[in-house]
């Protein structure tokens, strides 16, 4: 059978979630802590009107080895049903790396030798239903697509094109977070559920592909800390209680909704709880907020102004976060890698 | 040296046939893992294993150049389980090189932090993930024969856990379906919720900084931790008498199962929970502060403790090549010749490392196979390169403080062989003492065993810090954060325990920036394939001359007792090992001269 054209409707479907990519598996690893709802409440069927869901990730599986591996071979093949493609990790460009591989999962059974995570991808993404990329890394590279990084590594929608569509006709869903907040990776999985079931619209997402009703704030705006902001009394060094900009907080430009959301059932959290924000949700991270610890530029031109220049703060601040929207330029699938690797100390 | 070689048989050069089985990727882990392996089923033993990772992100390349302060936030996601691990002991390396001591309220906070840490993963780890090997369904399919047994076997401890037989508790860890499975999902999030208390976030924490922390020290934040500590202390009571039960059993079922995983005891531990009135983080004193850590760092060898002295095991640290996808950097830049007490560091020593990553194709048979490079710990008495192994974790810890016999705390006790561990009242149960004893053997069940019993010497240190966390909030001293300048030039290490094992990590500062950092975590220690002198690494050694028990033969086989042995060393990759399982296809015979010199280590 074959996935293309599959109407909604679905009753049943498959999850075929690689962590292979590069990463530290800390998605899979985050979203065992979401409750809301948990990932067992899915599995067994205790969300009502959701399709039953048939679950392959590696970190969970009974299964090893070729057992575990059988379903991605399947679908490959078009033996599987319907399935989500969940993609975890940065995606490495082999094509600078000669006979070698920076990542792969399972063999060729043909050959023995290793298959990449990218051929994974080449087979897979075009026969799901949904293709969703899982964290930063998988989002916009993150951390292992760095200035100076030897494997050339790019986000998802860099390797297979922005204009990338899947075989139910969805443009790739982007749920950046380093690692993702739990709950919305399960609160985005349970749309595409809906969705696939015939019981919700198409997802809605914004340019960089990412659902409007998480990503639409910013942490600052969703930060209980603000008032110290409007009062322009600021913390200067990480004892006090008050608002973190001068001392690292990048929360007035980046998207996401950490502070209103806790990190786990409303518990923890970043610059609400005294973490300054690293801009982890977003397509520049980390790059274009490096070093973290240090005041990020023009925070203090805008903390001085507040109250009557509100307009102009906002169309300040939304120039900088238009470029905390843009990856770096060397995250890219072309043939020489262009990071500015140097393996040696003191050669730049 | 180290190695078990396969059996009198290999040795005699007598010629066997064996099947080449591989598993890859292995799951339930973190991590790219494969494992090869060459059985001789006649005899029911593995004869050879090769341990794989086909995954290279390469952070000790890109941080170079980055400012030193970004380092933790870096680090942390190396791990995607214990990525707080490597921030704390980014942490204190970064304390080293900046010379700044954090207030000891910070200390606490990391403290429980870290401590709230090891009873998360611990137990999802155990019961989520390894406990799948030994529940109800896998057994069925594996030993019918031992879970028959099993249905008739009563639990000892039955009154503890409320589980009448040994099946009965093979069936709660059923996956999604069995109580205890059902339960540690649970306990995992509560435990991670405490966690995020003090370090804001679960796996990448938020609030921790070099000098101290942002968590903002209210009693509030205390009280939540605290009621969520003895939320889940039933369970962690309950907890390690179902695992002795169970663990029990299967030697008793199964006479022989000790040889499982066995290898020759050779376990590192580099210490976890800093003590804020000894720690400065100053090297020169390091053997003091080091010894005052509330788990001790010590490295075990054939039962006796050689050292508890961090610096003699900073020195010690060699990491070779041999089958790993990278040049040497023996010619390399030396950035350290000497340690600041006037020793001298070697090249091969993580501070002079050069990392040069050479991607390549796979040669299992006579080449390199492996992204995992093989740390070793050089002994000077003997001039041996021993391949330590971390026993997963809580193995080398119990055993290291144990035999040390210098933590005391009220909650627990190291007592010369054994710890003692003491938990308050809680919901359903009494106060508990519980005792760790040094076990006979270093195999596949005591490292699932020490497992258990370390989810609860972390509760009982973690009811230990909150009571001096609360005593220095009671006191007005509720600094957590001591401001610090980066020096141009300087050196740092740093010294803890990520949850399944020993983790360094060494940076050396060049005009104010990285110039190298080097962090080495527990699995490249477990995981780690032949090294230059031909020794297999901790997993390839374990599973070389393993006995095998399951039932099944070549053409139903699931490798279960390899699968459990890999899995009692808690493999985590990011920081790697792939099975394959073969179906039982005989691909080729080989006569054990073959490969029987390259097993001599």
């Amino acid at each position: 059978m074959t996935t293309t054209q599959t109407p909604t409707g679905l009753d049943e479907l498959h999850i075929l979630w690689t962590s292979e990519g590069m990463s530290c598996d800390g998605d899979t690893v985050s979203v065992t802590a979401a409750s809301l709802p948990s990932l067992e409440d899915v599995l067994l069927g205790l969300v009502p009107g959701l399709p039953k869901v048939h679950l392959h990730n590696k970190v969970l599986a009974t299964e090893v080895g070729d057992a575990f591996m059988a379903a991605f071979h399947q679908a490959h093949h078009d033996e599987l049903g319907p399935f989500i493609l969940v993609v975890e990790g940065s995606i490495p460009n082999e094509r600078i790396n000669g006979d070698g591989y920076w990542t792969s999962m399972g063999n060729d059974p043909a050959t023995g030798e290793p298959i990449t995570v990218n051929e994974w991808i080449d087979r897979l993404a075009p026969k799901a239903w949904a293709v969703v990329a899982i964290g930063t890394c998988a989002t916009y590279g993150g951390i292992h697509a760095m200035a100076g990084n030897p494997t050339g590594c790019m986000g998802l929608a860099d390797y297979l094109g922005k204009d990338f569509r899947s075989a139910g006709g969805l443009p790739i869903v982007n749920v950046p977070g380093c690692p993702v907040q739990p709950d919305n990776f399960m609160e985005t999985l349970t749309w595409l559920l809906y969705q696939a079931a015939g019981m919700a619209p198409t997802i809605p997402l914004d340019e960089m592909l990412r659902p409007t009703w998480l990503f639409g704030k910013t942490v600052h705006e969703g930060c209980d800390r603000g008032g110290y902001y409007e009062q322009g009394d600021f913390a200067h060094d990480y004892n006090s209680p008050k608002c973190l900009v001068r001392v690292g907080c990048w929360g007035p430009v980046v998207n996401c909704n950490v502070t209103k959301r806790g990190w786990m059932d409303g518990v923890g959290g970043c610059p609400n709880v005294g973490g300054i924000c690293i801009a982890c949700t977003m397509p520049g991270f980390p790059d274009k907020f490096m070093p973290f610890m240090d005041e990020p530029p023009g925070g203090s031109v805008s903390a001085a102004l507040s109250g009557a220049y509100g307009s102009l703060i906002r169309r300040m601040r939304s120039i900088t976060n238009n470029t905390a929207n843009k990856e770096p330029k060397w995250r890219h699938n072309r043939r020489r890698l262009t990071s500015g690797y140097d393996a040696r100390w003191g050669n730049g | 040296m180290t190695t078990r070689t396969a059996g009198a048989k290999q040795q005699a050069g007598e010629s066997r046939e064996l099947v080449e089985m591989s598993w890859d990727p292995i799951t339930r882990i973190i991590g790219n893992l494969g494992i090869y392996t060459k059985i001789d089923f006649k005899n029911r033993e593995v004869v050879e294993c090769k341990s794989t990772s086909s995954l290279f992100r390469g952070y000790s390349v890109f941080m170079k150049g980055k400012d030193p302060r970004d380092a933790h936030f870096i680090t942390s996601r190396i791990c995607g389980i214990c990525g707080d691990n490597h921030a704390v002991c980014s942490i204190y390396a970064q304390n080293m090189a900046y010379g700044v001591k954090p207030p000891p309220l910070a200390e606490w906070i990391i403290n429980l932090g870290e401590a709230a840490e090891y009873m998360f993963d611990h137990t999802l780890f155990q019961d989520n993930l390894v406990f799948v090997d030994y529940c109800e369904q896998m057994v069925k399919e594996t030993n019918p024969s031992l879970l028959r047994r099993a249905e008739t076997a009563e639990a000892p401890n039955a009154g503890v856990h409320g589980f009448r037989t040994i099946a009965d508790i093979m069936r709660a860890f059923n996956p999604f379906s069995g109580a205890v499975y059902k339960e540690a999902l649970h306990v995992s999030r509560v435990t991670r919720e405490m966690c995020c208390l003090m370090e804001g976030r679960h796996v990448h924490p938020s609030t921790l900084y070099p000098g101290g922390v942002g968590t903002v020290a209210t009693p509030q934040v205390f009280t939540d931790y605290l009621v969520r500590l003895l939320r889940v202390l039933d369970f962690v009571k309950k907890a390690v008498p179902m695992n002795d039960d169970l663990f029990d059993f299967f030697y008793e079922a199964l006479p022989g199962y000790e040889e499982v995983g066995r290898r020759r005891v050779m376990l590192g531990c580099w210490g976890a929970f800093q003590d804020p009135a000894v720690v400065d983080y100053d090297y020169r004193t390091m053997n003091a502060w080091g010894r005052n850590m509330f788990v001790t760092p010590g490295i075990v060898l054939d039962g006796e403790l050689l050292t508890t002295n961090l610096v003699d095991i900073n020195l010690g640290i060699r990491i070779l090549l041999g089958s790993s996808y990278y040049d040497d950097w023996q010619s390399e830049e030396t950035f350290v010749t000497h340690d600041p007490l006037g020793n001298p560091v070697d090249q091969r020593h993580p501070w002079n490392q050069t990392t040069l990553p050479k991607p390549q194709k796979r040669d299992l048979e006579h080449g390199n196979y492996s992204w995992v490079m093989s740390p070793r710990w050089y002994d000077q008495r003997t001039g041996d390169h021993l391949a330590l192994d971390t026993g997963g974790g809580p193995l080398a810890r119990l055993w290291s403080t144990a035999l040390a016999g210098l933590v005391d705390t009220g909650t627990v006790r190291a007592t010369g062989r054994s710890v003692e561990i003491n938990l308050p009242k809680s919901g359903s149960l009494p106060e508990m003492r519980l005792e760790w004893k040094v076990p006979r053997w270093a195999n596949t069940i005591e490292r699932n065993r020490a497992r258990a019993y370390f989810v609860a010497y972390a509760a009982a240190m973690a009811v230990h810090f909150l009571e001096q966390a609360l005593g220095e909030v009671r006191a007005g001293r509720t600094q957590v954060f001591t401001d610090f300048d980066v020096p141009d030039d300087a050196i740092g290490c740093g010294f803890h325990e990520a949850v399944r094992g020993v983790l360094s990590h060494h940076m050396v500062i060049r005009d104010g920036k990285i110039a190298n950092y080097h962090p080495y975590p527990p699995t490249p220690w477990n995981a780690s394939p032949r090294d230059m002198y031909g020794t297999p690494g901790p997993y390839e050694d374990a599973v070389q001359g393993l006995p095998i028990f399951e039932e099944n033969g070549p053409d139903e086989f699931k490798g279960i007792d390899i699968m459990r042995t890999v899995r009692s060393f808690d493999p985590c990759l990011p920081c790697g090992v792939h099975m394959y399982l073969g179906g039982g296809k005989e691909l080729k015979q080989v006569h054990s001269p073959t490969f029987g010199a390259s097993l001599s280590g």
